[in-house]
């Protein structure tokens, strides 16, 4: 198991990390990377793997079950999305030429 | 050492980690962005597998067609979705993660098994997780149009303390009694946190959504991390408190972006309503022009800049845009696109809609970025933006718009306004720019006028 202190020092270094990721990312950007970052959050996922795999009862069982269809969900569409979006971000040196 | 189960699945989660932290970065250039978020994506398919091997769980049949459900939806959905509508989707897949950390954490209070600190922090997360949940279904609902009217009433904020300092006492009393043998407090905990999930976000207008989107994706982000230590899960805990931290940060940008603190956002109840008290309008009167002048106009400048907004993309009339550009490039005319932080439903949402119509991102300048050139510019064409180049922002100190940074599309030497109609916009605010000398109104639906331009300067 993940003891106090270690924990906390695990916490403060992705907190810092977090923060100076995002903190020269310009304008444009802004949208697919919350997008992004929903994504990146998804990993709730294996979290909601774990409770439903340690689950007992109908109740428990039952919540972890709408647990991981939400997480899955928050993993799967914010990944769809946040690609759809990235995807379509062309510099004018690597654009195709005007189609229409 | 024999290489167990266990270590295995730390192992993986290990190298989901440091994906994800450096999909993030690389999202964060325009050039490296789309490989961001495949290595992102490799860590978290490597993360869900190896979960499987995790020793000692059940259901593992239940598991997989929960993971089937929620995927297939959310992909279908997610590839579906029309870009305009970006922004909700956000928040919807964001509130199914708030709603997922919730739900471990009533799964282990409902078992009783966690003590302590651990305690403390499941229940906490549990909470945001619900408030998170609940509150980004709400602000789903009103972008989606499914939520018409913000609900306010008089000492609205003291009802919402109320609700919260329930919500912590009944927090308090789990970790104080143990969680074991109180279900009924559990669900307790649980319906408050949602209920102050909609009583915090109900009343906030549409305007002001994406923040509220920004701050519930890092309150989800943290409430993953405070189950990660439950579960005792680091590749939760980093994941969690990196998208808690960033999140963090991109909500006070955007907040500032748009000229309002966070604070504001959140208790003040401004962003759809608010429709200026202030002032008699504007004197003057607005000039309007017809498409032949204006692709004359267009089409014998040296540099143009346009200014798109919301309604440009409302109107799907991005494509026709470009289009016109490029027509213009191909007399030599210099084109820049200006982009407001808060053009569009949420700082960078514009920029998504122009790439969608090809519009290469070198072209696309932000308001610091190309303020000073307007001055130089022969024409500044604004197509469905209205607060964002509102010079009252600049001097009107009775506007409620007032002190936003604006993009100077005033200072070109000739504006044109590309408009459906003469009301104002989303903050009800009349604008200024329109009533100017040098500014002429081009009257009529955004794709349609934007097509005739397209044929009118290629006829030049």
């Amino acid at each position: 198991m993940i003891d106090g202190f270690i924990a906390l020092y695990i916490f403060m270094l992705a907190a810092f990390t977090g923060y100076e990721v995002i903190a020269r990312v310009p304008v444009i950007l802004h949208t697919p990377l919350m997008s992004g970052s929903n994504f990146v959050h998804g990993i709730v996922l294996v979290g909601a793997m774990v409770a439903m795999g340690r689950a007992h009862g109908t109740l428990e069982v039952t919540i972890a079950f709408i647990g991981v269809v939400l997480a899955a969900g928050n993993a799967v569409g914010g990944y769809a999305v946040t690609e759809r979006m990235l995807e379509m971000f062309k510099s004018s040196k690597t654009a195709p030429k005007a189609k229409h | 050492m024999v290489l167990g189960a266990a270590t295995i699945v730390q192992a993986s989660y290990f190298v989901a980690a440091a994906l994800f932290i450096f999909g993030l970065k690389r999202m964060s250039s325009p050039v490296t962005a789309r490989g961001g978020i495949v290595w992102a994506g490799v860590g978290m398919v490597v993360a869900t597998l190896i979960t499987f091997l995790t020793p000692g769980m059940e259901n593992y049949g239940l598991m997989t067609v929960a993971i089937a459900i929620g995927g297939i939806i959310a992909w279908v959905t997610g590839r579906r979705v029309a870009m305009t509508d970006m922004p909700q989707m956000i928040a919807l897949y964001n509130g199914m993660g708030g709603g997922a950390a919730g739900a471990i954490a009533a799964v282990e209070l409902f078992s009783g098994e966690a003590h302590g600190a651990q305690l403390a922090l499941g229940v906490l997360g549990g909470v945001i997780g619900a408030v998170s949940f609940s509150g980004s279904l709400i602000a789903f609902g009103k972008l989606q149009g499914l939520i018409k009217r913000s609900i306010r009433f008089p000492g609205q904020n003291y009802v919402n303390l109320v609700i919260l300092a329930a919500t912590l006492v009944a927090g308090a009393i789990l970790v104080v009694h143990g969680s074991g043998g109180l279900p009924g407090h559990v669900t307790l905990l649980f319906v408050l946190a949602l209920l102050l999930g909609l009583t915090m976000t109900l009343p906030i207008g549409g305007a002001d959504m994406p923040v509220v989107i920004s701050l519930y994706n890092a309150l989800t982000g943290l409430a993953v991390a405070f189950e990660g230590f439950v579960l005792d899960n680091a590749a939760m805990i980093i994941a969690g408190t990196v998208v808690g931290s960033a999140g963090t940060l991109l909500t006070q940008l955007m907040a500032k972006a748009m000229n309002r603190s966070l604070a504001n956002v959140l208790f003040s109840g401004f962003g759809e309503s608010a429709a200026a008290a202030a002032s008699g309008g504007p004197a003057g009167t607005m000039k309007s022009i017809d498409t032949a002048d204006v692709a004359v106009m267009l089409g014998f400048s040296e540099k143009v800049i346009v200014v798109p907004g919301y309604g440009m993309a409302v109107a799907q009339a991005q494509h026709k845009v470009w289009e016109l550009c490029q027509a213009l490039i191909a007399r030599g005319v210099a084109v820049k696109f200006a982009i407001h932080p808060v053009a569009g439903r949420m700082p960078g949402h514009m920029n998504v809609l122009l790439a969608e119509a090809g519009v290469p991102y070198d072209l696309i300048y932000d308001e610091g970025e190309i303020n000073a050139e307007f001055e130089t510019a022969d024409v500044a064409l604004v197509i469905g933006a209205n607060d964002v180049v509102n010079p009252a922002a600049r001097t009107d100190k009775s506007s409620p718009i007032y002190g936003m940074p604006i993009l100077n599309a005033d200072k070109a030497k000739n504006v044109i306004v590309i408009k459906r109609g003469q009301g104002t916009g989303f903050s009800g605010v009349e604008n200024a720019l329109f009533y100017l000398d040098n500014a002429r109104m081009l009257y009529g639906d955004g794709q349609a006028k934007a097509a005739e331009l397209v044929q009118a300067v290629k006829a030049l």
